[in-house]
């Protein structure tokens, strides 16, 4: 992994369309801005990993659906 | 074709009924290929079945009827990347994480499953929208 170090305001370009920069830091948060083409997503790492644990519980149902639910509807 | 399922047996189902997903989706990367059925005749819940993988499905709805003021924006790169034309085109499904008893049962409305229904294309996108959880109660708002 490449490590570079910089100070508030400044920025680190990746390729010619992306780049990020160092809004503000606060006690151990810093705010990153970043510039780059609509065609990327960005998020949040943790959220990606969020969506998958939760995809892999939501593909494990516990259980038969189908008495699950139906019990549902006789309440 | 014929289909092997997790709910529905198998069942005859046309190649271009198939929901192409390049990169599957977050877990599922290798999944390319989905169906979506509904579970039932009264269309309250989906089933989203891989092609290849007869135990893999998942049970989803239409998050718009149980929440009614859900609401976001498709970025660019989506709109981009599933050739979206018209927001008519636009299917939007929620996986639901089923739990017994079925009142304990969530909904993920952070990371929604948006279908091209012209080309087939299908994504789970993710949503930066800090109002929308991967795990809301499905029986909050009806």
């Amino acid at each position: 992994m490449l490590v570079l170090t910089r100070k508030l305001g400044e920025s680190i370009k990746i390729g010619d369309d992306i780049e990020i920069t160092i809004f503000s830091t606060k006690n151990d948060q810093v705010k990153i801005g970043i510039n780059a083409p609509k065609s990327l997503e960005i998020f949040r790492k943790e959220l990606l990993i969020e969506i998958t644990d939760q995809n892999k519980q939501a593909a494990n149902v516990q259980g038969d659906l189908l008495s699950i639910l139906k019990k549902n509807e006789m309440i | 074709m014929e289909l092997q399922t997790k709910y529905h047996g198998t069942i005859e189902m046309e190649e271009s009924n198939y929901i192409h997903f390049s990169n599957g989706i977050p877990g599922f990367q290798e999944e390319h290929q989905f169906v979506v059925l509904p579970l039932e005749e009264d269309e309250t819940f989906y089933i989203m079945q891989s092609v290849n993988t007869s135990t893999l499905a998942f049970v989803m709805v239409n998050p718009f009827t149980y929440y009614p003021n859900y609401d976001f924006n498709l970025d660019e790169s989506i709109v981009e990347s599933l050739q979206i034309k018209t927001p008519e085109d636009v299917l939007v499904y929620s996986i639901l994480t089923i739990q017994d008893p079925f009142e304990n049962t969530t909904v993920n409305l952070q990371a929604p499953i948006i279908i091209n229904s012209k080309n087939h294309m299908g994504k789970q996108i993710i949503l930066n929208n800090e109002k929308y959880l991967t795990r809301h109660k499905l029986m909050e708002k009806r």
